[in-house]
Parts: structure tokens; C-alpha cells; sequence
């Protein structure tokens, strides 16, 4: 048996006695995620049971170093790990930015101090962060951002305001995107480490067209952030003023989770399943909407393959740097168009806003949140821009 | 398996492109033929270097003399193919022809083997009846005669068939016209009694035949594989054949999406290079998002296809469907970006729009394989 088919082996018997079966039902409401934080609460025993035994197992983050919190797994063992977690339908045992987006920004960017304290924090699931970058007069043009932190020698004063920060008023920790020089556009920014129950942040969830609020606006008022957190931990990620470079890397990085490269739930297939649907209530799929829901289908199984081709050429090196903006905006407008052709399948019944029947309106609420898919993380036409720009390098882009 | 070449394809890509560029360019090839009025619509010369190169025996047998390769490896030569707009029997005879051989007996594979290898000889295949690809209703009938059978009906859209020494012919031996059963595989010789070609120019400068079979007898030992058996042969034809056209298919949408690209670079008006508009930007960059998935999806179904999956036929339903609306797209958005001299015959983008509208139709368009897919899928 070769290392990796030993590996597979050992996963397996190591998942099958330590996922509970609750956990590995799909998900069906927001408490059946477990972000951590200081405020946690488990929904059941069976969701803390798998959260400590993958905190000890080192899988909340099972491609970080060990001595990080994590497993250490190469990219052939974490794929091999997604793969029988799949195979079993297990949960994700923690989900947070920290793991996204704060912790990949760590591992290329921080100092050991910062890696030893705050990527162990995050994979024990001890702080919720939450991410601090647009602003309301900067959305898609986000280096235009304003929010100030005035240098007072050991400390900056913070001033202005952030908006789409996803889940503020639960968060511990923010990670934020601070001009520390005015005069510099793209070298005025600082990569920003600070605590959310510091004097002066303040949090209000923005009510979204689907009626949940996973999004706040922030504002910091006169709030006072060290520059350091002690001995070889700073207050900011790579060095002041060129928070941009962090800034920039991250936004990839994001544009690949959001893009779900190598099998979301948008590459899934939809026809058959619309179909028995339409059979429950005696109908058939008009076949208009049949074809349809077949073009969909091929383009989803088109992009899960372009998805699992994207992963296995960034693992050697192959891959486009700009790739995953092709990925984002493929597979978000996708998913958007998954759902429109869910609602339509739906009828009626899918119009439903909060009977207990719909799950309180759980399809149409979902298919409004899809909206936002290409907006997030950079609207679909700033990807266009950017492939022009970096992979077509077309003119004057 | 990892979704890119390994390091022996990567090097038959390197060759096969270089080759294709040279020897198979278009003033060379598709150029040269097609001004000269050429019957074949190809080259028997560079079908012969094809032979020397050893493309023509990728996906034969070693114990047959072929290279023994895959899908992938065919895929390959197939998509420079595209890409050049290169005319060549290469679909026909070396994917097609070669997947209904393996399934033959010894007699036969030591009859057409060894020309199929050489390049000295051309082999295409007879399955659509009709203008619309339709292989699930056979009505070309073969009754038993003597020891053998005699074979009448008509097919069409038998591409080379009247350059071919050999053609593989889909007839039916027993059961009705829709009947998936019943099919039996012929290997019928050029010169068999009572077959006649009437020949016609493609849109793309390839040729094709409608061809009668007015009671053509044929020996018993003809028949590919068993009779009435033959569906399990023509269904692993037309994997071999659709996978193969989404190759080449994802060439002539990368051909002319480069083609397209470079003029954007160069054009002027209103003073700017049109590619600095945004308006064009966007497109470029869409067009560029779904040429790349095809190619993805193209790699996907090949390995599928080469490790025996359950699987493979779907994806390659999905595979061909999916190339050809990126190979549409991209040849209508490149004569449209070309503007004018778009629509000139001295200037080559509109040659992939010819031979993306025959290669769309080959062995199934994008709607026939999006309802497959449909179908395969249960609904």
C-alpha cells in the first residue's frame, strides 16, 4: 500500500470513529455552523464532540504546521482529508475568516510571534474574526478607502467607518484595512490586528433584501489601537503602509473560496432533482425550462472539472496568478443562475417568505442572498477588468 | 490523475505543435487544397508524415503496432489540429476507425492495421442516417446472404468516405429502426459492388459523402466484433470520436480566441487601440472564461474515458456539449471583432467559423448532447 493509500485508510477509520452521525447530516440552519469566539455556544453535544476531537486532531486547519494548530498535511494528504470528509457528508468542524482569510494572510506575511499566538487562537477557535476592507464610499474602487489612524507614536487614534463587514457584532477580533498616510494611495495602508471591544467600535447589522443580516456597518471613533502586542507580535500584518500588498493577496485568496473551485455546492447538478420534484405534485418540467436546466447542468459539470484542474495546477505551481478571478466570476454567476432556475422550478411554493413548510422561505431567501455572490469580493465586471488587465493583457486596462 | 499533461504528453504536445505549425498550417494545408479543388479535401502526404510521426497509431494496440495510448494523448494531437484548421483523415481513421478495430478480430486488424498505422491508407465511418446526428435509429439494413450478408441503405455524412479504403458501417441486422439491439459493425473494402459515393464540399472545404449501399455483399468476415453486437462497439466509437472532436474543437476555439486577442492589440480607432474598450475587455475576458473551462472539461472526459469510468460518457456528453458553445462563441465574437476584414476570405478567422459549424455537427451538436446529458442524468 503506498503513503497516501495508508493515509486514506487511517482518515477513514479516524473520521468513522470520531464524526458524530448528526454531523454529518447537511446543514440545515445558521446554528448548525460553529464559528468559535468568546461567545460560542455549541447547538449539541455532538457538534462540540467533533469540534474538540478535530482541534486535537489538528483538522479545523489540517493544512497548517502543527505547531500552528494544525495537522501539517501536504496537498495530496488535505485533498485526500476533503475527499472522505465529503464521502461521509461531514461538516466543516469550525468555519471563520480566521481560517479563510486572516490565517493565509499570517502564514505568507506574519512574524513567528504573530503565527505562534494568532493562527493557534483561530484553530482553536478561541477568537471570531471579522474583516474590516470596504467602506461606503469604496466598494469596487477599495483602495480609495478613508478610514484614518493617526500615528501617536506607540498607538494610532482610529477614525471613519467600514460597511460589509460579515458578522461584526459577533466578532472578537477585527482585521482592517487602515490609511496610515494620506498622501500615499497604494503605500498609505496599514494591515490592521485589533479588538472589537475596544473603546469607540461600534456595530450595526445592515438588514439585506433576503431579510437576514449577516452583514454590519462598523464605525470607530477615536479608538486606540497599540502597534504592539509584544515581543515579535505587531499590531499589523507585513510592514506599515503597505497593508495593500496583504490587502491584495487576501482579495485572491477570497476569490478562490468564494469562487467554491473544486466542488461547491453551485457544481452540483440540479435537473434530476427539479424534475422529482415536479413529479411530487403530479407535474412534469415544461421543456423549455428542461433545457435549460440541462444547459446548466453542463455548465456546472464543465466548471467542477475547471475547478478541480484550478486546484491541481496551483498545488504545482501552474496556474494563472490571476486564475482565480476567472474562477469567482464563472462561479458565481452560476450559482446565481442555479437559483433562478430553482425558484422557477419552485412555482409558487417557492415564493413562500416564512411558512413552516418552506422552512421559513429558506429557497427564495437564498436565492435573493445569491445576489450578492458577484458583488462580494469584487463585482463580476472587476473580474472581466482584471483578466483583461493581468491574463489578456490587453491594452490600457 | 491531475487535470494537466504529465511530463511524456506534455512532450507529444510540444511536438505535435510544433509539427502541426509547420507542416499543417493553414496556407500549407487547408489553403492549398481547398484553391486547388481538391476531390480528398486533404493531403495524402502529411497523412503519411501523421504515419512517421506515429500519431496514427496512438490509440492502437502495441500488440496490434500502435503506441497504445489514450485519449488524452489523441486529445492532444487533436487539439493542434484545431487549432491549425489542419485537414486530416486524423478523427476518422485514427480515433474512430482504430476504437471499431480494436474490437475486431485478428483477420481484420491484420488487414487495416497496417495502412491505418503507415498513413498509406484512409478509413472513415458510416453511423448517421439523415442531416441530423441520430445514431439510436439504424435503418441501413444488412440481411443474411449465403455466408455473408448484403447490405442496403444510405448514410450520410460519411466525412472522407469517398477517400476511404475502408469504410466501418452501422447497419442493422435484426429488430426495428429504434431498436438499441440488433446493430452489427461492418468493415466494408473501397471497392465493394454496389456502393456509391456522391461527394460534396462542406462549408469548411472537408468533403463527405451520401453513400447507397444497393445490396452490398459482404463475407461473413467483414462483421467488427459480433452479430447483432455491434452497439456495444459503436457506443465506445462515438466516446472515442465525440471526446475526439471536443479536442480538436477546443483547438479551433483557442485558435481563433488567440487570433481574435492579438487583433484587439493591434487594431486602431478612435485613436486607441480597440482594446483598450471596455465594451470589447469584458467579452474578451468571457470568452476567454469559457474557452478555458472547455479545455477543462475536454481533460476531464478524456481521463474519465481512458480509465474505464462509469462516468465517461457522460462527461464526455458534457465535454462536447460544453466545447461546442465555447468554440461557437468564440469564432462569432472573433469575426465579429474583427470587424470588416472579418468577413474577408483572405483573412483566416473565418475559416474556424467553417470548420466550428462542420465540427459542431459531428457526431452531435450541443443541443443533441445537452438533452444527452439530460437523459443520462435521469430527466
Amino acid at each position: 500500500m503506498s503513503e497516501l493509500e495508508a493515509f486514506r485508510s487511517e482518515t477513514r477509520a479516524w473520521l468513522e470513529a470520531n464524526c458524530p452521525a448528526e454531523m454529518r447530516e447537511p446543514v440545515r440552519d445558521e446554528d448548525d455552523i460553529y464559528w468559535g469566539g468568546r461567545n460560542a455556544t455549541f447547538k449539541n453535544d455532538a457538534q462540540k464532540a467533533w469540534f474538540d476531537a478535530c482541534v486535537e486532531k489538528g483538522y479545523t486547519v489540517p493544512a497548517w504546521p502543527k505547531e500552528y494548530g494544525g495537522a501539517g498535511l501536504n496537498p495530496p494528504q488535505a485533498k485526500i482529508l476533503r475527499e472522505e470528509m465529503a464521502r461521509i457528508g461531514a461538516r466543516s468542524p469550525l468555519s471563520s475568516f480566521g481560517i479563510w482569510m486572516l490565517g493565509p494572510a499570517l502564514l505568507q506575511f506574519g512574524t513567528e510571534g504573530q503565527k505562534q499566538r494568532f493562527l493557534n487562537e483561530i484553530a482553536r477557535g478561541e477568537i471570531r474574526w471579522c474583516q474590516g476592507y470596504s467602506e461606503p464610499g469604496s466598494g469596487s474602487d477599495l483602495v480609495s478607502m478613508q478610514t484614518y489612524g493617526e500615528d501617536k507614536g506607540d498607538h494610532w487614534v482610529i477614525n471613519g467607518q467600514k460597511i460589509w463587514t460579515s458578522y461584526a457584532d459577533a466578532a472578537d477580533w477585527i482585521f482592517c484595512l487602515v490609511r496610515t498616510d494620506k498622501e500615499n494611495k497604494y503605500k498609505g495602508i496599514t494591515f490592521t490586528l485589533f479588538d472589537m471591544t475596544s473603546d469607540g467600535v461600534t456595530t450595526k447589522p445592515i438588514k439585506l433584501i433576503s431579510g437576514s443580516s449577516p452583514f454590519c456597518e462598523t464605525f470607530f471613533d477615536d479608538v486606540s489601537v497599540p502597534k504592539s502586542y509584544g515581543e515579535d507580535c505587531p499590531a499589523y500584518v507585513g510592514e506599515i503602509n503597505r497593508g495593500w500588498d496583504v490587502a491584495k493577496y487576501l482579495l485572491g485568496h477570497e476569490r478562490e473560496m468564494i469562487s467554491g473551485a473544486g466542488g461547491g455546492e453551485n457544481t452540483t447538478t440540479i435537473g434530476a432533482a427539479m424534475k422529482r420534484r415536479a413529479a411530487k405534485e403530479g407535474g412534469e418540467l415544461d421543456p423549455v425550462l428542461r433545457a435549460e436546466l440541462a444547459q446548466f447542468d453542463v455548465d456546472a459539470l464543465a466548471y467542477a472539472a475547471m475547478g478541480e484542474k484550478f486546484l491541481d495546477e496551483i498545488k504545482v505551481g501552474k496556474a494563472h496568478p490571476a486564475q482565480p478571478n476567472m474562477m469567482k466570476y464563472v462561479g458565481t454567476e452560476l450559482n446565481k443562475r442555479r437559483h433562478e432556475l430553482m425558484m422557477s422550478a419552485g412555482g409558487s411554493t417557492a415564493l413562500e417568505w416564512d411558512s413552516e413548510e418552506t422552512s421559513g422561505g429558506k429557497q427564495p431567501r437564498g436565492w435573493l442572498r445569491t445576489k450578492a455572490n458577484s458583488i462580494e469580493g469584487g463585482t463580476s465586471e472587476v473580474m472581466l477588468n482584471v483578466i483583461s488587465k493581468r491574463i489578456l493583457e490587453l491594452p490600457g486596462s | 490523475m491531475p487535470l494537466y499533461h504529465n511530463d511524456d504528453q506534455a512532450m507529444l504536445a510540444d511536438s505535435a505543435s510544433q509539427f502541426m505549425a509547420e507542416e499543417g498550417a493553414i496556407p500549407k494545408q487547408l489553403r492549398h487544397w481547398r484553391d486547388r479543388d481538391c476531390k480528398d479535401g486533404f493531403g495524402h502526404g502529411l497523412w503519411k508524415q501523421f504515419g512517421e510521426m506515429g500519431f496514427t497509431g496512438i490509440l492502437v494496440d502495441e500488440d496490434d503496432g500502435g503506441l497504445g495510448m489514450g485519449h488524452v494523448e489523441a486529445g492532444i494531437v487533436l487539439t493542434e489540429i484545431g487549432r491549425n484548421l489542419t485537414p486530416s483523415p486524423f478523427l476518422t481513421s485514427g480515433v474512430l476507425a482504430a476504437t471499431a478495430l480494436k474490437h475486431g478480430g485478428s483477420d481484420l486488424k491484420g488487414r487495416y492495421l497496417p495502412g491505418l498505422i503507415s498513413g498509406e491508407h484512409v478509413f472513415a465511418v458510416a453511423i448517421d442516417e439523415g442531416g441530423k446526428h441520430r445514431p439510436e435509429r439504424i435503418a441501413t439494413k444488412a440481411e443474411k446472404s449465403g455466408n455473408g450478408f448484403k447490405l442496403s441503405g444510405q448514410k450520410d455524412f460519411v466525412v472522407y468516405g469517398a477517400s476511404a479504403d475502408m469504410l466501418v458501417v452501422a447497419a442493422r441486422t435484426s429488430g426495428s429502426d429504434d431498436d438499441a439491439d440488433g446493430i452489427t459493425l461492418f468493415a466494408v473494402p473501397k471497392d465493394a459492388e454496389n456502393m456509391s459515393h456522391n461527394s460534396v464540399r462542406l462549408v469548411d472545404s472537408s468533403m463527405a459523402t451520401h453513400t447507397k449501399f444497393d445490396g452490398v455483399e459482404l463475407d461473413g468476415d467483414a462483421v467488427i466484433g459480433e452479430v447483432d453486437g455491434g452497439r456495444e462497439i459503436l457506443n465506445a466509437m462515438l466516446d472515442a470520436g465525440r471526446v475526439g472532436s471536443a479536442a480538436e474543437g477546443c483547438g479551433v476555439a483557442a485558435g481563433a480566441f488567440d487570433m481574435t486577442v492579438d487583433y484587439l492589440k493591434q487594431r486602431k480607432q478612435f485613436g486607441k487601440l480597440i482594446g483598450e474598450f471596455q465594451a470589447l475587455q469584458h467579452r474578451a475576458s468571457h470568452l476567454y472564461s469559457e474557452v478555458e473551462i472547455a479545455h477543462a472539461v475536454t481533460i476531464k472526459a478524456q481521463q474519465l474515458l481512458d480509465g474505464g469510468s462509469e462516468k465517461a460518457s457522460l462527461m464526455v456528453s458534457v465535454a462536447k456539449a460544453k466545447v461546442g458553445k465555447a468554440a461557437g462563441l468564440s469564432v462569432k465574437e472573433g469575426v465579429q471583432m474583427h470587424g470588416g476584414i472579418g468577413m474577408t476570405d483572405e483573412y483566416d478567422i473565418g475559416l474556424y467559423m467553417k470548420r466550428d459549424r462542420a465540427l459542431q455537427e459531428f457526431l452531435g451538436d450541443h443541443y443533441y448532447h445537452t438533452s444527452r446529458v439530460a437523459e443520462l442524468s435521469g430527466y
